[in-house]
C-alpha cells in the first residue's frame, strides 16, 4: 500500500498530471471504459444490487457519460486563471486566481451507486490534475472487482490506482498523509475520516446523508397534478436502489385530510410500477446484504410501528427483498423516524396544516435534500428561507442530481 | 473591596458555560434575526463607528501588547478592517442574491439557482500578532453572511483581547455576537461544543486540535496557518525598490511576526553580496544606525518567543553567518533586523517558520534552482514571492510553486486585495476569506431546483422496457438525431 502511494506521489512530482492533454486523455479513456463495458457494468450492478438496466443507465452509466463529456467540454475554461480586480491604489498591478492540483487524492466510495460514487469524484480529481487512489466499497463486491480489474486497462496506472478491500484497508489508508480525501457514506464514518484527516491537516469533502423529507401540498389541485406528484414520490423513493440512496425520499409530510387520497394514489402507482405483491415484484433493486436487510426488518419490529403499516410489509430473507411499504403516522420517537431509513419503507406523517412541515423539519438535523410538492409561491419562499438543507427541489425528486448545481 | 468583588465575579468558563453561550446564540439565530439584511447592515455600521471612535484606544492596546508602531496599527489593522466593513456594506445586497444556475434539456422545463444561507452559529479563534484584524475581519464576514458569532481573541495580546471584549459588548448586538476571553481551558470548552463553522488563525499544531474537535460534530473549518514564505531574488531588477519592499513585508509587518512575512531569501551566489549591501543601506535608512532605538519596529511579543528566536540565532552553524544586525535587548524584548548569509539548509532557522526579525539568505548557482529548494523544504507555505523581470521565470514560478498566494515583485500586499482569496494549502491551511470569500466562507450554498408538473417524462418510471432504455440513452446524450431515432423506434415498436 505504501509503495502505491509513494508511486502516486512520485508521479505527481514529475508534473505529468498537470498537463491539460494528460487530463483530457484520461477522461477520454474513462469514457471509452464506460462505453465499451456497459454490459459488464449492468451485470455487476444486477449481481450486487438487483438493479435493472434502465435504473443502471439512468442513475449510473448515463450520469457518468454526461459528467465526462461535460468536463471535457469545460476543462480548458476551468483550468485557466481567472482575472481578479485590483484597486486603483495598486495600478498597474495585475491579479489572478489560479487553480492548482492538490496532489495525491484519496476517494472512498459507497455501495449503493458503486459506479457513480466512485467515478464521478474520480472525474473531478483527474480534471483538476491530481493523482488518485480509489477505494470502492466491498459491500458491492462485483462492482468493486470490476473497477479493480478494468481501470488499469484504460487509465494511467502510475497516476490512478484502485484498491480492493474492506474497513481494515480503509483504516490503514486513513493513517497516511493525503492532499485531499473525498468520502461518500454515513455520518458516523464521516467523523472518523475527518478526525484522521485532522492529524495531517488534510482538507475533506464529505458527502453524507440524512432524513430527506417530501412535503406534499398539491393534492388539492388537479387530479393530473396529483397523479404526477404520486409518480414522482414513488419514483423518488423506490426508484433509486429501492430507497438506499442518500437523496431518496425518506419520509412524507402531508395534511391529515389529504393523507388517505395520497396513500391510495401511492398504492396504485406502486402496483403499476413494481407489481401487485412481493411475489410479482419487478423493476426494483434489492437490499444490498443481510446486515442492511436485518436493520430494516428491525425497524418494523416495534409493535407500534408494525401497527402503522398500511401497505406492504412483506419480506423475503432469502432473496433479500422487502416490498415497497407505506406506514401511516408511526410514533415520532421510533427508530424509523429518528434514523435515516435507507430502504423501501415510507412513513407518512400527517399534520393539521402543511405549514407545520417547516417546524417539523427544523426539529431534526439538516437533511441532504428537502423535496416540496407545492405551487404556493409564498410557501416555497418560506421553505427556502426558514429551513436549511443541502438542496431544495420543488415539485420533483432525484432529478437535481443530474444537474451540475 | 473592589478587588475581592472582581475575583468573585470572575467565574470559571467551563464546558457548561460554553454550552449556555452556544444555546443562547442558537436561540437568537433561530428567530431569524441575523438573517435580515437590516440586522447585518446595522452591525457592520456599528463596527465602523466602533473603529472610528476608538482608534487611539486600539493603537494604545497594540502598543501595550506588541509595541506596534501607530503607523502599522492604523494602516494594517484599523484601515483594512474599515475597508472590509465598507466593502461588505456596499456589496452585501449583491452577495445575498441567489445565483442563477444553468439547467439542461434533460429536465426541461425547470429553473435552478444557488441560494446563500448563513451556516448558523460560528466560532472565530484569532491570533496575537494582528489581534484586531484577525479577530474582527472574520467577524465582518460572518455578520455579512447572517450568522451568530462567538469570538475568542488571543490571550497572548491581553490588552487587545480585553478592549475587543469591551467594544464588541458596547457596540454590537450581544444577543448574537459574543466575545469569550481566555486561554487553553476556555478554548477547549468552546471546542467541545457543536458549531456550524470554525475559523481558526494560528499554527499547525493547534489547528490539528481544532480540526479533530470539529470532526466530532462534522463542523467545517477554515484554518489560516503559516509556513516558510520564501522570496526568490533574481538579478537584473530594480534592487532598491525590491529591497525596500522586502523590508516592508518583513520588518514593517509586526517585525517579521506575520503569517505572510518573507521568511527567507533565495538568490544567486553572484548577486548575494549586492543584495546584502542593499539591505544594509535601506535598513539604516528605515530604522537608523541603532534599530533598537527606532520607534518604528514592533517588539517580540513575549519572552517565550524571544527565547525561541534567540535559540535560532545562537545555533553554532548559524551564529557565524550573521552579516548584519544581531543586537538584542532581552528586557525590552527587542531583536534588531538580522541577516544571515548561507546558513546550512538543515539548521533550525531553516526548518521551522521563523516568525521574527531574522532573515536567512540561501544562495544557489542559478536562480532556477530556487524552485527545487522551495519544494524540498517540506510544507507548502502561505505565500511565496519572486522579484524578477524575466517573463519565463515568472511563468515557471506561477505554474510550479504551490503556496496560498504568490506575489511577483512585491511582498505581503496581496492581502489587501479583496478580489483575491486569502488562505493556505497543505500545511499552510485550508479554506480562504477576504472580500466576497469571507461571505462565502460563512455561507451554505444551497442548490435549488424548481420543476413544474408539465412534461412528465414517462421514461423515468417503471415498467422498464428496452425501448425506454434506448430512448433514455438518446435523451441523456443530448443528441437530437439520437432522440428522433429512438422516438421513431418507440412509435414503430
Amino acid at each position: 500500500m505504501e509503495k502505491s502511494i509513494a508511486e502516486l506521489r512520485e508521479t505527481f512530482k514529475t508534473g505529468g498530471t498537470k498537463s491539460i492533454s494528460w487530463r483530457k486523455s484520461q477522461l477520454k479513456a474513462l469514457l471509452q471504459l464506460i462505453n465499451q463495458n456497459e454490459d459488464s457494468i449492468f451485470k455487476a450492478l444486477d449481481q450486487d444490487l438487483g438493479k435493472s438496466p434502465v435504473e443502471s443507465y439512468r442513475d449510473e452509466v448515463g450520469v457518468l457519460k454526461k459528467s465526462v463529456t461535460y468536463t471535457l467540454s469545460c476543462l480548458e475554461k476551468w483550468v485557466a486563471p481567472k482575472k481578479a480586480e485590483v484597486p486603483l491604489l495598486f495600478f498597474p498591478a495585475k491579479a489572478e486566481v489560479m487553480p492548482q492540483p492538490l496532489g495525491v487524492v484519496l476517494i472512498f466510495s459507497s455501495w449503493n451507486f458503486p459506479f457513480t460514487l466512485a467515478l464521478d469524484p474520480l472525474i473531478g480529481a483527474i480534471s483538476a490534475g491530481n493523482t488518485v487512489l480509489l477505494k470502492p466499497s466491498d459491500l458491492a463486491p462485483a462492482c468493486m472487482s470490476f473497477l479493480v480489474e478494468t481501470i488499469p486497462k484504460y487509465l494511467d496506472n502510475k497516476a490512478v490506482k484502485v484498491l480492493a478491500g474492506g474497513a481494515d484497508i480503509g483504516e490503514r489508508l486513513l493513517q497516511l498523509k493525503w492532499d485531499k480525501i473525498f468520502f461518500t457514506g454515513s455520518p458516523r464514518v464521516g467523523r472518523l475520516v475527518m478526525a484522521a484527516a485532522a492529524k495531517h491537516l488534510t482538507p475533506v469533502t464529505l458527502e453524507l446523508g440524512g432524513k430527506s423529507p417530501a412535503i406534499v401540498d398539491t393534492l388539492s389541485t388537479t387530479p393530473s397534478k396529483a397523479k404526477v406528484t404520486a409518480k414522482r414520490i414513488v419514483g423518488g423513493k423506490w426508484g433509486p436502489c429501492t430507497g438506499q440512496a442518500c437523496i431518496a425520499i425518506d419520509y412524507v409530510l402531508v395534511e391529515e385530510k389529504l393523507a388517505s387520497t395520497l396513500i391510495e394514489l401511492l398504492k396504485k402507482t406502486i402496483k403499476r410500477f413494481y407489481g401487485e405483491n412481493i411475489k410479482s415484484l419487478k423493476n426494483i433493486s434489492r437490499i444490498v446484504n443481510k446486515h442492511q436487510f436485518q436493520r430494516l426488518v428491525n425497524l418494523l419490529k416495534d409493535p407500534d410501528v408494525a401497527d402503522s403499516i398500511v401497505y406492504g410489509g412483506s419480506v423475503d430473507e432469502e432473496k433479500l427483498v422487502i416490498e415497497p411499504t407505506i406506514l401511516l403516522d408511526p410514533p415520532l420517537d421510533s427508530e424509523i423516524m429518528s434514523e435515516e431509513i435507507f430502504g423501501p419503507l415510507l412513513p407518512i406523517i400527517t399534520l393539521k396544516n402543511v405549514e407545520e412541515s417547516i417546524d417539523f423539519i427544523n426539529s431534526k438535523s439538516n437533511p441532504l435534500v428537502i423535496y416540496a410538492f407545492t405551487e404556493d409561491e409564498t410557501f416555497k419562499k418560506r421553505i427556502l428561507s426558514e429551513t436549511s438543507s443541502g438542496t431544495v427541489t420543488f415539485n420533483d425528486s432525484m432529478v437535481q442530481y443530474r444537474y451540475s448545481i | 473591596m473592589l478587588m475581592e468583588n472582581k475575583a468573585e465575579n470572575k467565574a470559571v468558563f467551563d464546558a457548561e458555560s460554553a454550552k449556555e453561550v452556544v444555546k443562547e446564540l442558537r436561540d437568537s439565530f433561530v428567530t431569524g434575526k441575523t438573517k435580515s439584511h437590516r440586522w447585518r447592515v446595522t452591525q457592520l455600521k456599528a463596527m465602523l463607528k466602533m473603529l472610528d471612535e476608538n482608534e487611539p484606544q486600539i493603537v494604545a492596546a497594540l502598543r501595550d501588547d506588541l509595541s506596534k508602531p501607530e503607523f502599522e496599527s492604523s494602516l494594517y489593522e484599523i484601515q483594512i478592517l474599515k475597508n472590509s466593513c465598507r466593502l461588505a456594506l456596499k456589496e452585501m445586497n449583491h452577495w445575498m442574491m441567489p445565483e442563477k444556475a444553468k439547467t439542461s434539456l434533460t429536465t426541461f422545463p425547470s429553473s435552478a439557482e444557488i441560494v446563500s444561507e448563513p451556516l448558523g452559529v460560528v466560532l472565530v479563534i484569532s491570533a496575537w500578532n494582528y489581534p484586531f484584524l484577525l479577530s474582527l475581519d472574520p467577524v465582518v464576514g460572518a455578520i455579512s453572511a447572517g450568522n451568530a458569532i462567538v469570538l475568542k481573541p488571543s490571550e497572548m495580546a491581553p490588552a487587545s483581547s480585553s478592549l475587543i471584549a469591551k467594544l464588541v459588548a458596547d457596540y454590537l448586538d450581544s444577543s448574537c455576537i459574543k466575545v469569550v476571553e481566555g486561554a487553553v481551558p476556555e478554548t477547549s470548552a468552546l471546542l467541545e461544543q457543536k458549531w456550524d463553522k470554525i475559523l481558526y488563525t494560528g499554527n499547525g499544531r493547534v489547528a490539528r486540535i481544532v480540526m479533530a474537535a470539529a470532526a466530532k460534530h462534522l463542523t467545517p473549518v477554515v484554518l489560516e496557518l503559516g509556513g516558510k514564505s520564501p522570496v526568490i531574488v533574481d538579478s537584473n531588477i530594480n534592487l532598491k525598490v525590491a529591497t525596500r519592499r522586502i523590508i516592508a513585508g518583513k520588518w514593517g509587518c509586526n517585525n517579521g511576526q506575520a503569517c505572510i512575512s518573507p521568511d527567507y531569501i533565495i538568490t544567486t551566489k553572484d548577486y548575494a553580496t549586492k543584495l546584502v549591501d542593499s539591505f544594509k543601506c535601506e535598513l539604516e535608512r528605515f530604522y537608523g544606525k541603532d534599530p533598537l532605538e527606532s520607534k518604528d519596529l514592533s517588539r517580540i511579543v513575549n519572552s517565550n518567543h524571544f527565547d525561541r528566536l534567540s535559540k535560532l540565532m545562537d545555533e553554532e552553524k548559524v551564529s557565524s553567518k550573521i552579516v548584519h544586525g544581531g543586537q538584542r535587548n532581552e528586557k525590552n524584548l527587542q531583536i534588531a533586523p538580522t541577516i544571515f548569509l548561507d546558513v546550512p539548509v538543515n539548521s533550525l532557522i531553516m526548518k521551522e517558520e521563523i516568525f521574527g526579525p531574522l532573515l536567512p539568505i540561501i544562495t544557489v548557482d542559478k536562480v532556477e534552482q530556487s524552485f527545487d529548494l522551495i519544494h524540498s523544504s517540506g510544507g507548502k507555505p502561505l505565500a511565496a514571492y519572486l522579484f524578477t523581470n524575466n517573463k519565463k521565470l515568472k511563468r515557471k514560478f506561477v505554474e510550479t510553486v504551490s503556496a496560498g498566494g504568490l506575489v511577483v515583485n512585491d511582498t505581503a500586499v496581496h492581502l489587501a486585495i479583496h478580489s483575491l482569496p486569502f488562505g493556505g494549502v497543505g500545511e499552510s491551511g485550508m479554506g480562504s476569506y477576504h472580500g466576497k470569500f469571507s461571505f462565502d466562507a460563512f455561507s451554505h450554498k444551497k442548490a435549488v431546483l424548481y420543476r413544474g408538473f408539465a412534461g412528465d417524462a414517462f421514461l423515468r418510471y417503471p415498467p422498464y422496457t428496452p425501448g425506454k432504455l434506448t430512448l433514455l440513452q438518446a435523451l441523456l446524450s443530448g443528441s437530437i438525431v439520437g432522440i428522433i431515432r429512438a422516438l421513431l423506434g418507440w412509435f414503430w415498436a
